[in-house]
């Protein structure tokens, strides 16, 4: 897939994210208000009207540019709204910077949103067409969790050694949104209750499961060689890359469920354009999506950062955690800041913009040199996958 | 000479112990047990059922009609033999009948298809009433199915029927109740009637009653019928009472036919009647080859499984409980459902013909090799397949929780994603074998009965 690195780089130069949560008092406008506001904020001297063109990313929040411009009172300027699953977020963040690139505008913004909680269950209700009701209607664990056994399988491994990787995974991702003000779920949860939970799908239990949240983040994206004009720490895009599968494969039978090729695409493609051969050692941190926990899991060798066959060891041997070689979802990830779909993508991003200007308190990483931002939509077979890397050098 | 073809029974897999219903209620001395279908199973799945293991003993069947007969079709104004044609993968050229409402329908199903020229028969029940009733308790889901035509396994001889208005049942559309009559009004006359249209039928096929080897009567009137059984000597009954789960309405009748194809030899002759609404007999003689045709099935080995009272009554909407916190199951829209008629009923997918990719569901742009329009039907009806992966899903729209969803490989290729039906508990692993089933996935909130292939175990011959 030819994808180049952008001829003319960008960087992020504001962001803003709210808290993520059960936001009873606040609707899908609240949200992308205090979002919207935030990021301008975050810029000293930049004024709202000074933005060229807004992308705007949310699944089940609105249709339309207007779902943004109404409560912004933002009048004449070109909003374009973006849905491309669970990673619209980073949808809305790679044509915002595309359309800086090019040319066409100097200052843009990504803002992504979802207001989740308003629909009176857990989980997601997807949009869907009229159709002739043959599809097997599977929940979106279930459809995850059909990973532990095709892996189990696999590698040799039995589904026990699986569930105990799984388990230090939303073990882990709880202890660091523990550190996070602005994550939905800020406990630790012991390994033992982890374990212990009833399923909710195969072996999946709700530790195992992104935190349904509304929520909202936002940047605001100017051209590299203008970025020091807003501040002196900005963060600069190294590589953007998105992967949509054939959505075959869950109808075809050459395909593994712990295969997540769209992964292994999108990121091999970010590599080339950061110039990275060996992601394992020089990403030094990062935001995957871990909506269930094997996911998590298989990421870990569809991104270069395990062999394949060993990630569960690795996430075992604490590789991942905050301490470890390569700290992964510092900020508690989809598993304990929550998961609003629109602003998922912007909520990675905004953990990097933290990390790489030293902002980021108690998970701080230290000295990170590349960090990558992996965001996907859709479920094993069916899948698109944006990867994204950032660093506070310019490419 | 014309007559029964071949045959096929289905009973589903589920028991309900007679004597946990009494439990529950407080009612005292009930035994055995009797056959439930499935939460995913309705007359249609049922009738289906039946007549594929017919139309599976009868390959090549020049199929003309379909005459389909139950007290509980699935849907009235459209008709349901529609939906079973299809599912059979019938051609388009067929006439599809129900025989709609009436337990007699049954006996009117099977004599309208021994008059056609390549009729399949499909009759299919549910037993069903309020809590306690006599349909609850000595009732049985099942169905039984024939083709008819030349060449026959069992040759019709005869045939004779009565008429009486007489109100010894009932029941308006829409109901679960039926009420009847006090069981000793209609005694008298049914036994009168049976034992008319015995000698009137008799007569036709140049017999004596004495003489007919096989006797099965069915009805709805239990005492009638106990007495009109008592009219003939227990070993000539005896084929027709076999493996017995229950009174099945209007699939009874075929039901007990069946039962007594299984047993008689070559050259012995089978009363049948129906006892309901006046009576209907018909007397068949099996010929030389029965035998063969018995010999090249052995019957399908089924596990069955328990079920538990309050299962039961949450299956047939006797019981209303408190419903998952989640979105209403998306009924199927008709346009889409037509458009894919052969995929969603007859479960026929699209062969590459470029490089051999099996599409499941069609598709115009293979899978596999991305040729254009090369797509060639192939029917997965009666193929088996393995469990590629696995799941339970406990936030599944299904009525029983977890659901069990799998990913199947077909033999030959092509994969889909399926719930498995009838393995409640079933510890599933890769490499599991499984086989085709038309069932439902659910009824929408739009009464929309959204029909499908689902799998279950397939239970290897031993």
């Amino acid at each position: 897939m030819p994808a180049h690195a952008l001829k003319n780089p960008v960087a992020v130069v504001g962001m803003s994210c709210t808290r993520f949560g059960e936001l009873w008092d606040k609707d899908v406008d609240d949200l992308l208000v205090e979002a919207t506001l935030g990021a301008v904020g975050s810029v000293p001297g930049l004024e709202l009207g000074d933005v060229d063109a807004f992308w705007l990313g949310t699944m089940t929040s609105g249709v339309s540019g207007l779902t943004l411009t109404r409560p912004m009172n933002i009048a004449d300027r070109p909003v374009t709204r973006v849905e491309n699953m669970c990673a619209t977020g980073s949808e809305a963040f790679r044509n915002a910077c595309y359309a800086v690139s090019s040319g066409a505008y100097d200052t843009v913004m990504a803002v992504g949103g979802e207001k989740l909680k308003d629909f009176g269950f857990s989980g997601l209700e997807m949009p869907s067409v009229p159709g002739d009701g043959t599809p097997a209607n599977l929940s979106a664990p279930a459809m995850y969790s059909m990973i532990v056994p095709s892996y189990a399988r696999r590698y040799g491994i039995s589904e026990e050694q699986v569930k105990e990787a799984m388990t230090h995974i939303a073990w882990r991702n709880h202890a660091n949104g523990a550190l996070n003000p602005r994550a939905q779920f800020r406990k630790s949860v012991p390994k033992q209750v982890i374990a212990r939970a009833p399923a909710i799908a195969g072996r999946l239990s709700v530790f195992d499961s992104s935190g349904v949240a509304d929520g909202a983040a936002a940047a605001v994206i100017v051209r590299a060689e203008d970025a020091r004009k807003y501040t002196d720490r900005p963060l600069y895009v190294h590589a953007l890359a998105l992967s949509a599968g054939a959505a075959t494969g869950r109808n075809d039978d050459r395909y593994d469920y712990s295969d997540l090729p769209e992964v292994v695409n999108s990121s091999r493609v970010a590599y080339e354009q950061a110039g990275i051969t060996d992601p394992a050692t020089q990403i030094s941190l990062a935001e995957v999506h871990d909506c269930f926990t094997p996911t998590e899991l298989v990421l870990m060798e569809e991104l270069g950062f395990s062999a394949r066959g060993r990630a569960w060891e690795d996430v075992l041997a604490g590789r991942y955690d905050l301490g470890g070689a390569l700290p992964v979802n510092p900020d508690g990830g989809l598993k304990s800041f929550g998961h609003p779909v629109g602003a998922s993508g912007l909520r990675m991003l905004f953990e990097m913009w933290l990390q790489f200007r030293g902002e980021a308190g108690e998970r701080q990483v230290a000295n990170p040199g590349f960090g990558l931002v992996q965001n996907q939509g859709g479920s094993p077979g069916a899948l698109v996958s944006a990867v994204s890397i950032v660093s506070d050098r310019a490419p | 000479m014309s007559g029964i073809t071949s045959y096929g029974v289905y009973v589903p897999a589920y028991r309900l112990d007679r004597g946990e219903i009494g439990a529950s209620l407080g009612l005292p001395g009930l035994s055995g047990a009797r056959a439930v279908a499935g939460h995913d199973e309705d007359s249609t799945t049922l009738a289906v059922e039946a007549a594929r293991r017919a139309l599976r003993r009868a390959p090549g069947f020049p199929a003309a009609e379909l005459w389909f007969a139950s007290t509980r079709p699935a849907y009235l104004e459209r008709g349901n033999a529609a939906a079973i044609a299809m599912a059979l993968g019938l051609p388009e050229e067929l006439a599809a009948f129900d025989a709609g409402g009436a337990i007699r329908s049954g006996a009117g199903a099977l004599r309208a298809g021994l008059r056609g020229d390549g009729a399949v028969v499909a009759l299919a029940d549910l037993r069903y009433g309020l809590p306690g009733s006599e349909d609850e308790l000595l009732g049985g889901d099942a169905a039984a199915a024939f083709t008819m035509g030349d060449d026959p396994i069992a040759e019709l001889l005869g045939g004779a029927s009565r008429t009486m208005e007489l109100l010894d049942r009932w029941r308006v559309p829409g109901a679960i109740r039926t009420r009847t009559w006090e069981e000793r009004f209609g005694v008298e006359d049914y036994l009168e009637a049976v034992e008319a249209v015995t000698a009137a039928a008799a007569k036709e096929a140049g017999l004596e009653p004495d003489e007919i080897d096989h006797v099965v009567i069915s009805g709805p009137h239990a005492r009638a019928v106990r007495e009109a059984r008592r009219r003939f000597e227990p070993a000539r009954l005896a084929a027709g009472l076999t493996a017995d789960a229950g009174y099945a309405g209007a699939a009874d009748f075929g039901v007990r036919l069946c039962a007594a194809l299984d047993q008689a030899e070559p050259g012995q002759t089978i009363l049948a009647v129906l006892a309901a609404d006046g009576a209907d007999a018909f007397v068949f003689r099996a010929t030389p080859k029965l035998a063969a045709y018995r010999a090249a099935v052995p019957p399908e080995p089924r596990a069955v499984l328990p079920l538990r009272y309050a299962e039961y009554l949450t299956w047939r909407g006797l019981l209303d409980r408190e419903p998952p916190r989640r979105p209403e199951a998306k009924a199927p829209a008709p346009p889409a459902s037509w458009r894919n008629m052969r995929w969603k009923f007859s479960f026929t997918a699209a062969q590459c013909a470029a490089c051999g990719t099996r599409n499941l569901p069609p598709r115009r742009v293979c899978l596999g090799c991305g040729a254009a329009d090369r797509g060639e039907p192939v029917s997965l009806r009666d193929l088996l397949g393995t469990v590629a992966t696995f799941t339970d899903d406990w936030l599944s729209e299904s009525v029983q929780l977890p659901a069990k969803a799998v990913a199947v490989d077909f033999d030959g290729g092509g994969r889909f994603e399926f719930e498995m039906t009838d393995a409640p508990g079933r510890e599933v692993a890769i490499g599991d074998r499984v086989e085709p089933v038309f069932r439902l996935a659910g009824v929408a909130a739009n009464e929309i009965r959204n029909y499908i292939w689902k799998v279950r175990p397939h239970e290897e011959e031993s």
